[in-house]
Formats: C-alpha cells, sequence, structure tokens
C-alpha cells in the first residue's frame, strides 16, 4: 500500500460518524461527484420561479393523501344499502365506492379532512402547472435547450388532466357520474369504431359495473406512475440545463447568479413546502370540496342543476356546450359532429401551445442557447400569441359554465351561448391585436427610458419662461437591463438567382417562413432598441431633456 | 432547416463576451453589463442582536409548530367526528375536520415560514455566478461517438444482413398484437344493445317516485312525471344498465297544443311519453316549462319542445327525443305500444 493511499485510509478512518457515512456512500454509490456538482449550485431568485413548486409540491402532497385515502376506498360498483352514520342518506341504494367515500368522510376520523387536502392539491396542482406553463411560454424560456422539459411540463398538465377527471369519477356521485357519463357519450361520437371503444372502456353498456374499478387502476397506478417519471425527467433537466434567469447587472447567457442550493435553497424551497402543505391543510379545513353527501349516489336517471367539471376540465366543457348539433346521417351511419368536433378540438388546442416553442425556432432560425429570459413585451408576437390562446381558453371556460353565468347575472343562456360561439373565433383575434399594440407601447417606453431617462414629475421653469419636465438619466444597470434582449432581423428570401444565372425554386416553406419572420421581427411589429449611437447623440446635447 | 440557411448577419449580436462576474463600467458602451452590483448588507449580517432577533422568530415559529402538532392528537382523540360547531362566517361545519385542518395546517406552515425566515435573515444572501457551459458536445466527442456507433453498426452486421433485419423487425412489430388480442375481453360488443329497451307492447309504465303503475287520471295537464317499465327494481342486477335507457318522461298537454301529428298519434289523451335520456350526450332531462312546453337539459343546455316532436329548438343536441308510443290497456293503466322506434340517447355511429 502506498503512502498516499494510507493517508487517505487514515484520515477517512478518524473522521466524524457523518462524514464516515458519507464516505461509506460514496465507495458504493459516487455520491462525492454528483455532490460536487449539485450541493452548492446555484439557483436565481424571481418570484415567478416559485410556481413550478407549488407544481411539485402539491403533487407530493396529492400522492401523501391518494395512499391514504386508498387504505379505506373500495374501487366497486357493488350495490350496497347504506348503514353508515350520515342520516339522511340510511337505507339509500348506492355502490360500494360510493359507500366507502361517506365512511371516509363520516366514520374515519380525519378522513374528510384527507379527501379535502387530496381534492384541493389537485385543483391546485392543476391551476399550478397551467400558470407555470404561461410563465414559461410568456418568458420564452422554453426555447433551446429546454424545449423537450416544455413538452415534459405539456405532458404533466394534460395527465394530470385526466388524473384528476379519473379521481373525482371514483366516488361514483350523481355529479361525477353525470361526467361521466357525458364521456361516454363523447367517446360514442368517435365515426366507426365509437361504440366498440365505449363498450370495452365500460364493459358492456353505460354504466355497467366495471368503470370504477378500471378508473381506479388508471387513476391510482396507471397516470400518477407516468407523472412520476416525467417529474423526475424534468427535475433532472432543470437541473442540468440550470435555472434561466432575467437579464440583469452581472447576469449573462454563460452564468446563472443566485443563491447556492445548500444552505439557501434547501430551506427557501424546503421550506416552500411545508407552506403549500400548510396552507392547503388550512383550505381543507374550512372550505369544503366535493361534498358526494349532498349530492348523493349516482343514478343514471338523476342529475342536478349548474352541474360543473372540476375546473379544468371545464373548457372541455365549453368546448360541447356551444358546439352546434350537428348530424349527418347517410347510408345508414351518423357522423356526430356535434360532439365528435369538441372532442377533436380538445386535444387540438392542447397542441396548438404545446407545438409552439418549435414553430418559433423554425422562424428564428435560432440554433442558439438561451438562458436569459425574455420580458414579455420584448417578444410582441409570440405574447400576443398566447394571450390569443389563453383567451381562447378562458372563451371556452366561459362556455362551460354558461348555465352559471346565466343564472348568477341574470343573462339569457342562448346569449350566453352565442356569445361564446362568436367569441371563440373573434375573442383570440382582438386578443392577439390588444396584446401586440400593448407590447409595442411598452417597447417604445422602454425606448424612451433609455434615451430620455426616467420622468421625474419635477417641472422646471426656465428662465425665459419655458417649462420643462427634469428627466433623469438611468443608471448604467439599469440602461444595461432595458437594452440586454435580442433583436431579430427579420428573414429574406435568399437570391434566386445563382452567381451562374440560374433560377433557383423557391419553396413554399421558405416563403412562409419569410413571412412568418416579417410579422415577427418585420418593421412596425417590434420597436428597435436603442444603439449606443443613438443614445450618444441625444445625451450629448447636455441641458436638453 | 440547417443554420446554414440564415445569415449571420440576421441573427442578434451576442450580448456578452466576457464571462465572470464583475465587469467594468464601459467607457465605449454605456449599456455594458456593469457587472453584479456590490452586496449590501442585511440589519442581521452588522447587527448582532437584529440577529438574535431573527434566531428567536424561527425558534418560536417552530416551536407554535409543536404544540400545534400536539393540538391535533388531542383534537383528534377528544372531538367526537359527528360533532359540529358554528363558525362565522363558514356557518356549521364538522368541528373535528376544522380542528384537524388548522393544527395541521399551523404545525406545516410555521416549519416552512421558520425555515424559509432562517434563510432570509440569518443565511448568506451573497450572490453567487456559477458558469454555463454549452450542452453541446465539443467536436472530438461527436466524432469519436459516431465512429463507435458506426463501428458497433458494422459489427452487428444489421445493414448487410437483409434477412435477419427484415425478420427481427417483423417479429417486433408483431409481438404487441397479442397484448392487443388481450383487450377484446374488455367487454362485449354492443350487437344492437343500444337499440332496444325494455319497453315493449303491453309494458306497464310505472311511476319511479311511487312505483305504482300509472293512470291517466294521475297524470295532470301541466305536470311532469317520471317513469319506468314494470318489472324493473332498484334490486336488479342490470337496474341501471336498463334504467339508462329506458327512462321515461310524462307530461300532459292539451291535445290542440300538441303540433307535430305523430306525436299527436303516439299520445293517449294528451299524454305524451318522451324518452328522459338526452341525444346530445346522455344526462338525463329534468326541467320542465309547463307554459312553453319546453324541457331543457341542465347539463349541456339542449332545448326540447315536447309540444312539437320533441325537436330541438336551442343548444348542442342533434335530433329530437325519441317518443314511446302509449295506450291504455283493459285495467286503465298506461301501457306502451312497443318499444322505442329509434334507439335513445347520445347519437352513434351504426344509429343511421
Amino acid at each position: 500500500m502506498s503512502t498516499a493511499a494510507n493517508e487517505t485510509a487514515r484520515s477517512r478512518g478518524q473522521a466524524p460518524a457523518g462524514e464516515r457515512i458519507a464516505d461509506w456512500a460514496d465507495g458504493r454509490l459516487g455520491i462525492y461527484s454528483l455532490a460536487k456538482a449539485n450541493m452548492r449550485k446555484i439557483f436565481p431568485d424571481h418570484w415567478s420561479f416559485m410556481l413550478g413548486e407549488v407544481c411539485m409540491y402539491s403533487f407530493i402532497i396529492i400522492i401523501l393523501t391518494g395512499v391514504y385515502l386508498t387504505l379505506f376506498f373500495h374501487p366497486s360498483m357493488n350495490e350496497v344499502v347504506y348503514h353508515g352514520s350520515y342520516v339522511p342518506l340510511q337505507g339509500q341504494m348506492m355502490s360500494e365506492a360510493f359507500n366507502s367515500t361517506l365512511h371516509i368522510s363520516f366514520d374515519v376520523r380525519g378522513g374528510l379532512l384527507v379527501r379535502q387536502i387530496h381534492h384541493w392539491a389537485a385543483l391546485i396542482f392543476l391551476a399550478g402547472m397551467f400558470v407555470h406553463m404561461m410563465r414559461v411560454f410568456f418568458t420564452g424560456a422554453f426555447r433551446k435547450p429546454r424545449e423537450i422539459n416544455w413538452l415534459f411540463g405539456f405532458l404533466l398538465f394534460v395527465l394530470g388532466m385526466f388524473t384528476g377527471f379519473t379521481g373525482y369519477s371514483l366516488p361514483d356521485d350523481l355529479l361525477s357520474g353525470t361526467g361521466v357519463r357525458f364521456m361516454e357519450g363523447a367517446i360514442l361520437s368517435v365515426p366507426i369504431v365509437g361504440t366498440y371503444l365505449s363498450y370495452f372502456l365500460f364493459g358492456g353498456q353505460f354504466p355497467g359495473h366495471d368503470f370504477v374499478a378500471r378508473f381506479y387502476s388508471i387513476h391510482i397506478l396507471l397516470l400518477p406512475g407516468i407523472m412520476l417519471g416525467l417529474m423526475v425527467a424534468h427535475l433532472i433537466l432543470v437541473f442540468y440545463h440550470k435555472h434561466t434567469q432575467f437579464a440583469g447587472p452581472g447576469k449573462s447567457n454563460n452564468n446563472v447568479v443566485g443563491m447556492p442550493l445548500l444552505p439557501v435553497y434547501m430551506a427557501k424551497a424546503g421550506g416552500f413546502f411545508f407552506l403549500v402543505f400548510g396552507v392547503i391543510a388550512a383550505i381543507a379545513a374550512v372550505a369544503q370540496i366535493n361534498p358526494i353527501w349532498a349530492i348523493g349516489p349516482y343514478r343514471v336517471d338523476q342529475v342536478s342543476t349548474g352541474a360543473q367539471p372540476d375546473w379544468y376540465m371545464g373548457f372541455a366543457e365549453g368546448l360541447i356546450r356551444f358546439m352546434p348539433g350537428w348530424e349527418i346521417n347517410f347510408w345508414g351511419h351518423t357522423l356526430v359532429l356535434g360532439v365528435f368536433i369538441p372532442l377533436v378540438l380538445f386535444p387540438l388546442v392542447l397542441a396548438a401551445i404545446a407545438v409552439y416553442p418549435f414553430i418559433e425556432s423554425w422562424v428564428t432560425g435560432d440554433k442558439r442557447e438561451h438562458h436569459i429570459l425574455d420580458r414579455p413585451r420584448n417578444a410582441p408576437t409570440r405574447t400576443a400569441f398566447g394571450v390569443a390562446w389563453v383567451t381562447i381558453y378562458m372563451i371556452t371556460l366561459v362556455g362551460g359554465g354558461n348555465d352559471l353565468w346565466a343564472t348568477h347575472f341574470h343573462l339569457s343562456i342562448n346569449a350566453v351561448t352565442w356569445f361564446v360561439r362568436i367569441f371563440f373565433f373573434v375573442g383570440p383575434v382582438i386578443a392577439f391585436l390588444v396584446t401586440k399594440r400593448i407590447c409595442l407601447g411598452l417597447q417604445r417606453r422602454d425606448r424612451d427610458k433609455v434615451l430620455h431617462g426616467r420622468e421625474t414629475g419635477i417641472i422646471k421653469r426656465l428662465p425665459h419662461g419655458e417649462f420643462i419636465e427634469v428627466h433623469e438619466p438611468l443608471s448604467q444597470e439599469q440602461l444595461h437591463t432595458l437594452t440586454a434582449h435580442d433583436q431579430y432581423q427579420p428573414a429574406e428570401i435568399g437570391p434566386t438567382v445563382d452567381e451562374n444565372g440560374v433560377e433557383r425554386k423557391v419553396k413554399a416553406a421558405e416563403r412562409l417562413r419569410v413571412k412568418l419572420s416579417n410579422a415577427y421581427y418585420g418593421e412596425d411589429n417590434q420597436i428597435p432598441k436603442p444603439s449606443v449611437e443613438e443614445y450618444r447623440e441625444i445625451t450629448s446635447g447636455h441641458g436638453h431633456h | 432547416m440547417s443554420s446554414q440557411d440564415i445569415p449571420e448577419e440576421n441573427l442578434p449580436a451576442e450580448q456578452d463576451h466576457a464571462h465572470g462576474a464583475v465587469g467594468v463600467a464601459d467607457e465605449e458602451n454605456p449599456f455594458a453589463d456593469p457587472g453584479l452590483p456590490p452586496h449590501e448588507h442585511r440589519i442581521q449580517d452588522i447587527d448582532e442582536r437584529a440577529a438574535k432577533r431573527s434566531e428567536r422568530v424561527v425558534a418560536l415559529l417552530f416551536t407554535v409548530s409543536m404544540l400545534a402538532t400536539v393540538g391535533f392528537i388531542v383534537s383528534y382523540v377528544t372531538i367526537p367526528h359527528d360533532k359540529n360547531i358554528f363558525v362565522f362566517p363558514i356557518g356549521h361545519i364538522s368541528a373535528l375536520n376544522f380542528a384537524l385542518g388548522l393544527t395541521l395546517g399551523v404545525a406545516l406552515f410555521c416549519i416552512g415560514a421558520g425555515a424559509v425566515h432562517w434563510a432570509r435573515t440569518l443565511m448568506s444572501d451573497v450572490e453567487v455566478a456559477d458558469e454555463r457551459h454549452p450542452i453541446e458536445a465539443a467536436p472530438e466527442v461527436r466524432a469519436k461517438v459516431h465512429a463507435d456507433f458506426r463501428q458497433g453498426a458494422k459489427e452487428s452486421a444489421l445493414g448487410r444482413r437483409k434477412l435477419i433485419r427484415g425478420t427481427m423487425f417483423g417479429a417486433l412489430a408483431l409481438v404487441p398484437l397479442s397484448g392487443v388480442m388481450l383487450l377484446r375481453d374488455l367487454g362485449p360488443l354492443p350487437g344492437t344493445s343500444l337499440r332496444h329497451t325494455l319497453w315493449a307492447k303491453g309494458k306497464r309504465l310505472v311511476n319511479m317516485n311511487t312505483n305504482q303503475p300509472l293512470r291517466p287520471e294521475d297524470v295532470a295537464v301541466g305536470s311532469l312525471t317520471f317513469a319506468k317499465p314494470d318489472g324493473l327494481e332498484e334490486t336488479d342486477e342490470e337496474f341501471q344498465n336498463e334504467l339508462a335507457k329506458a327512462a321515461l318522461m310524462i307530461v300532459r298537454l292539451q291535445p290542440d297544443n300538441i303540433k307535430d301529428k305523430r306525436e299527436l298519434n303516439w299520445s293517449h289523451d294528451g299524454i305524451v311519453a318522451f324518452s328522459k335520456i338526452c341525444t346530445h350526450v346522455g344526462c338525463p332531462i329534468s326541467l320542465y316549462e309547463q307554459q312553453t312546453h319546453h324541457v331543457l337539459c341542465p347539463c349541456h343546455q339542449s332545448t326540447f319542445d315536447l309540444s312539437d316532436g320533441a325537436r330541438v329548438i336551442f343548444g348542442p343536441a342533434g335530433h329530437a327525443l325519441p317518443q314511446l308510443r302509449i295506450g291504455v290497456d283493459s285495467e286503465g293503466y298506461l301501457q306502451a305500444l312497443g318499444d322505442f322506434e329509434e334507439p335513445v340517447g347520445p347519437a352513434f355511429w351504426e344509429r343511421g
């Protein structure tokens, strides 16, 4: 044994217990190499970076409470007579699923709390993912190298919707049963295979005796299993790519400025888990959610008014509500367009936002890595597209609650439905145009601020009587921050004749790309940021604002 | 599209050439990155008494959390699970749920608040810069990987031995079919089951609420009655499946108010029976407006005119509600004169 090896052995042998355990683990798992890269990993600070954490923590809370609920829930549709402690339902026929949910709510101490935490956390999880996705979209955080992580996040959102849907269908109550019936009706509308799909999913005619058990395995095993894998991959990529940051003094595309994981983010992010959990527990203590005992067990011939899905399914509900009832009958078959078109639009609306990063990178042709976030105003066309998408989403959400809008605001249900029908098309166009104008206006304001300084609100009277407002020049930090963003030049169609005079055919895709590029970056579609020359020219004339 | 297609000048210039945290103010470029601003000390960094105060706040939060957990356990043990209390402004709620939720919430929140306060006031808040490195591998690594792959591919001879390649892909493509086959028994084939209901000639209409066969005189003008076929009981194995197709909605109109000729023919003394299952996506219809004879599905607001063959007058439904032909049997009870002539409920491909 060499001396060096001896020394290492000795120093390891005498180390304190914690170090010795770490040494032991390192010899088997190589944890030191892992820790070297990650223990003091730098995370930048911005409130919006917290949104993703809300999602992660609510997902963990859902898993914890969900495991607890499986200990008491019976995923069975066998009809039983209720004999539990909730008096109004005594003696009623109901499925075992509903019966066991009542048992959790009334006879298991804390069962109601866990049920309510589980359901509230699910709503917050989906809302968190939606807002987190918007944060990523509007700041351009989806650009290279993060496109794949954008897709992972998108898949998490979509799978989260279906996990939520299968979850709230499990108690087999009147409200969720109505939702399942809607789903069955939608599946029936699929041309050619619709009835078969429905019979395979429900084990025969609706409602059958199987769907609770089948939804159960989808809800607790299949979908969360995939989601857990995706979430781990999502986080690994966040670590691997390092976090994005906003432009500012000392912050560049080649660095990441912030505070280290150990100890600051360990404490902040770890503490944030408890904050999220604590807030959700307090909500579950005071805010009732899905009171299935008041709704009653599912009966195929009963329904209540104001039936609404959980919020994240609301836009699918809206699509089906505002669609006119088109049906085409031919050769003994029925094409149920009134239901099938919404069923197709549902994934298409979602896909529109999912593929956007690839469209933008094709238009810009930019192959570089981007780690500095855009301020939404500095990408007017992207921001306008995003707002247009949110507008479609929100208008269909209004459509999904058209009955509630009508009853709460004393409107005609027909008028609300017609509003949604029209503004499904018109709304995003208006939103796009207005957003773009606002972005350009904000860009102009930034430009003015850089060139002329900040308006101080101080009015000065000059000796000859003229009034001027004193402008205070910006600091170099502010100047840098306001001018740090990239600005693309619109693409042009290259020379159509080569040096030998041979004409080249311009492909339609290239034409489209040039057109789009001009719509993104052409004149009037972005405000050029001030150049150093412009700045010098204006600031050299001292005394003038 | 490759990056060669974009002229270099169309891409914006790189903003930062130098990396490294602290730059120097640039005389040439007023927009240059001035580098990280100097660290500003917090009061806790310079005043030990302030730091002590922070320490006490953190410790207090952690202590409150411990007390709240004790409170949780005490609530669990002492509060009966059926006790309700009035809490302003929420109303009457379960005392146990309220106590458990709040104590758990406080216990968790205080741990989080303590940790965050600790991090914000006592841990170092000096901003540090980490360098980023391009994700793309260096050219020589790329070349090595490509060469390795080509070598491996060559050694496998997959490209050369076409027979192996073809049969292997064939086998891999076929083997999932077994898995697909295994899904076949998830359910029976639909056959014509969506076309038939329990209704048949001579089947009496039984009031859903009273479970008694209906007589015409039980149905008043302007009322809405729900009915099921005689013999279908709540305890039957297939109760829900059969009711999902057979559920009936009965109203009585003035015969001269019935606009549709067939509807009039299929009615009895102004009593008409329609399927209760909406033709849109299958919700039970249950809102009846007796002045206009409209029924509205509360799920998606499809509206049908019961005085005019139950045609759709608003909403997303695609066709009228099927009508059941009814009459009166020798004992004076309402009876069906046959099954529905068309499938009830949502439309489907084979409906025609």
